[in-house]
């Protein structure tokens, strides 16, 4: 296996591996927390910080610790660092833990962070692992803010609304709003905007691909067949 | 894999389990205190936002007690928050439950004046339809303010019920569940301090003596 450059490591986590919408893993906290954008800020900010927690120190007992125990010292050191994140997050950032709620404690069942902790952080060194953890955080995040700014927008017509929960009173005047009597559309409020919502941005993803593909070989003609670009 | 193996393993693992446990129970430590004084603020901005801190003198959060009437109340126990003012009673808050919600409870608190009006009601939790049931948030409408100073007789008691049942209270576009299972609780709690206003203002836990007195 060809060591990664952190070029890739970072390029792979925010795009080209994004869990959220290449992988599909962690979509239970995903499409039930996005229904608006500080939801899916505070969601992804505290995978994030579990991600890179969980992923550094598997990388650090990754000679420690012998093939046959390893998934439950993973699962043991992942449950831990989220228990104590949210505690934290209960303690200081209370009125956003009340939002967030349940759906804290169900990190540990996102399978994104075990996942890069087998995949990943368990043959590689620290800082490579932490890197790693850091950049599908990020990726896992910013399609967190993504979907949850679109549901919120579509659905009650506001953008950044509730920010104060994160950020202190002064944040209050971030909210945008496209006007008062805007009817709202429920959907995209509801668990179907989730799924909605998700598909448009993986659809949104491909065509991009799709571009970036198209415009590196632009003179390239039909004698490389599609089975064998996708190879 | 032969037995040192094992044992090897067996120990790695239970040093791993001792130190996650440690992590966490330094944490739980770190912010135990925090996260008891957030609930307590927390609680307190919504008792004061029902029965206003300059009405009462005592710590409501201490003086309260615990009622048990399933049927009236929505929940096997029942916490009552009792706002005192020189010792006499002032208001009592219950944090009530309407159990049937259109998706599971929705928790409350009723403020009950001494005279038996409607101190306010706020909604502390529930789990109703984003954008139609929700409405009864003092953040999304202010819906629930329609009851402040609201009693028994007022509107009469065959009146208090949503428009569509041939009652005084608004329902919302799309949602009557919501609003008619948060009348009938804030009600059922009216009728309920009408019964047992005496136990519920006589037991003052730090001055029984005075209490029993003018209670």
């Amino acid at each position: 296996m060809s060591e990664k450059t952190y070029r890739e490591i970072v390029s792979d986590g925010l795009w080209n591996n994004n869990q959220a919408l290449v992988a599909l893993l962690g979509l239970c906290p995903l499409l039930a927390v996005t229904s608006s954008a500080v939801n899916g800020l505070g969601l992804g900010l505290a995978t994030t910080l579990v991600l890179t927690l969980s992923n550094t120190t598997v990388s650090l007992i990754r000679n420690l610790v012998r093939p046959e125990i390893r998934l439950p010292v993973f699962v043991l050191v992942i449950a831990s660092f989220v228990t104590a994140v949210e505690l934290s997050m209960n303690a200081w950032f209370h009125g956003l833990y009340k939002v967030l709620g349940i759906f804290i404690p169900l990190i540990v069942t996102n399978c994104a962070i075990i996942g890069r902790a087998e995949a990943f952080a368990a043959h590689n060194p620290v800082p490579r692992a932490l890197a790693d953890g850091l950049s599908i955080g990020i990726g896992f995040t910013l399609v967190l803010v993504t979907l949850g700014g679109m549901r919120e927008l579509v659905g009650q017509g506001t953008l950044f609304s509730d920010m104060h929960l994160m950020f202190g009173e002064g944040a209050r005047g971030l909210e945008l709003s496209v006007g008062d009597d805007y009817p709202g559309v429920l959907l995209a409020i509801l668990p179907p905007g989730a799924f909605l919502g998700l598909g448009l941005l993986i659809a949104l993803k491909n065509v991009i691909d799709d571009r970036l593909k198209r415009r590196q070989q632009p003179h390239r003609v039909s004698a490389d067949t599609p089975e064998a670009e996708a190879a | 894999m032969n037995k040192p193996a094992i044992v090897i393993a067996a120990l790695v693992l239970t040093a791993f389990g001792i130190a996650g446990t440690t992590l966490v129970a330094f944490t739980h430590h770190q912010t135990g205190d925090r996260i008891a004084e957030n609930e307590r603020q927390a609680l307190l901005r919504q008792l004061d936002a029902l029965v206003p801190v300059e009405s009462v003198d005592n710590d409501m959060i201490a003086d309260r007690v615990t009622v048990s009437d399933p049927e009236m109340l929505g929940a096997p126990e029942t916490t009552v928050y009792i706002g005192r003012r020189t010792g006499e009673p002032v208001a009592a808050v219950f944090t009530t439950v309407a159990p049937n919600g259109y998706s599971g409870p929705v928790k409350l608190l009723v403020a009950v004046r001494r005279d038996g009006t409607l101190g306010g009601v706020r909604v502390v939790s529930h789990r109703e339809t984003p954008g139609l049931g929700d409405k009864i948030e003092l953040e999304k409408s202010e819906w629930i303010l329609g009851f402040d100073g609201r009693s028994l007789g007022d509107p009469p008691a065959a009146r208090w019920t949503v428009r569509k049942d041939g009652g005084d209270f608004d329902q919302f576009t799309g949602a009557t569940i919501t609003p008619r299972i948060v009348v009938t609780a804030v009600k059922k709690t009216l009728l309920y301090f009408r019964d047992h206003q005496q136990t519920l203002f006589a037991t003052p836990k730090q001055t029984a003596a005075t209490a029993g007195v003018s209670g």
